[in-house]
């Protein structure tokens, strides 16, 4: 694990595409860039109660002329499944920031079924993925996905590896 | 009262929908979006035919994004009851230009006509101010129409009401249903259009 700061380059990428709200259910690896968001007074975070509710939010945002995301684990990947046909229909973009659990190092097997089937899941749903493991590269990966979403209309997700979060382990 | 004397659906929402004076509405998939259309098709119309659950949330978006608009929420109660969290999340969020419309035949409706949740002991209205949702209405008459009207359109939000209507036959009334062309033309009528 590195300590490159890839929660502030995400924010960062935000703030130059006018990405102003995230929708999300947290997680602890997005707690860095959920910090800087609430720290900030122009970037809206909606906190749901079901990652689907999301991608209505953001929908909705989109079809009001205004550009959010959302932030999500990727537990909460399978709660979208169907909702994730609905910007696809409506030729809207979705951007979807996810911190990958059940994947490398994972000591929880109940996280581990949705982790392995994360990207699968998302590609049957015409998502494109754009996974990362290098915490240098977080940003540059959000920029380009945020802009192949936002410029045509696509769903895109950015897949955050442990390896750049950190395995989580509650000490064993 | 008894199922007998349930409000007529596209009576309500045409009636309603007349005195909505510009507001943007996002009806929910099958017999809400059906009766919007039914009541004259307008650009300011989200028509769903999918993403059950997902009226609210949608509404919600539009609504924070154009704060200078009032915003419809107009869905049955199946859609509702899937998508229940998200009265919290509009609780917590507090738009004063959303109002959030639920037509209750207390059935799913356009599958069968199986009986929902909302006829047995569910109270929607209850749930919505348990979420934060402070102003609600029950209709259970044509003599609320105005204090319905004034609820949705008028009064600070976020509000809600339920309607109970009778489970009726309606005539078709099926509008657009590409998901591309609806949205475009929304942006287009909102003013958000590349």
């Amino acid at each position: 694990m590195t300590t490159h700061d890839w929660s502030q380059d995400v924010f960062d990428a935000m703030g130059a595409r006018g990405i102003a709200t995230v929708a999300t259910v947290p997680d602890g690896g997005l707690t860095g860039l959920l910090t800087l968001c609430e720290a900030d007074p122009d970037t809206r975070i909606v906190t749901l109660t079901t990652e689907e509710e999301g991608i209505g939010v953001t929908t909705g945002l989109w079809l009001g002329g205004q550009r959010g995301m959302i932030a999500i684990q990727s537990s909460g990947v399978g709660n979208c499944i169907n909702a994730l046909g609905y910007p696809t229909t409506l030729r809207a973009p979705c951007l979807l920031l996810v911190t990958m659990r059940g994947q490398w190092g994972e000591f929880n097997p109940w996280q581990v079924p949705m982790g392995q089937a994360v990207q699968p899941v998302l590609e049957a749903m015409a998502v494109k993925c754009f996974p990362v493991d290098q915490a240098e590269k977080v940003g540059e990966t959000f920029a380009a996905a945020a802009d192949l979403a936002f410029f045509g209309n696509f769903s895109a997700a950015v897949l955050v590896s442990p390896r750049v979060i950190g395995v989580k382990g509650f000490g064993k | 009262m008894t199922s007998a004397n349930y409000l007529r659906r596209r009576e309500l929402v045409s009636a309603l929908l007349a005195r909505r004076e510009g507001a943007l509405v996002v009806p929910g998939l099958g017999s809400p979006t059906w009766d919007c259309f039914a009541a004259g098709d307008q650009p300011e119309y989200l028509y769903s035919w999918g993403a059950m659950g997902l009226c609210v949330p949608t509404a919600l978006g539009v609504a924070l994004a154009q704060p200078g608009r009032r915003v419809l929420a107009l869905t049955g109660d199946g859609e509702m009851m899937m998508g229940l969290g998200s009265l919290a999340v509009v609780g917590a969020q507090a738009p004063e230009n959303l109002g959030i419309l639920v037509l209750d035949n207390e059935s799913f409706g356009e599958t069968g006509r199986q009986p929902g949740l909302t006829g047995i002991r569910a109270d929607l209205c209850a749930m919505a101010r348990g979420a934060g949702i402070a102003h609600t209405l029950a209709v259970t008459s044509m003599d609320q129409l105005d204090a319905l009207a004034e609820l949705m359109f008028h009064h600070p939000g976020p509000t809600f009401a339920t309607a109970k209507i009778a489970l009726t036959d309606e005539p078709w009334a099926l509008p657009e249903k590409d998901g591309a062309a609806i949205a475009r033309r929304f942006r287009g009528a909102v003013g958000a259009a590349e």
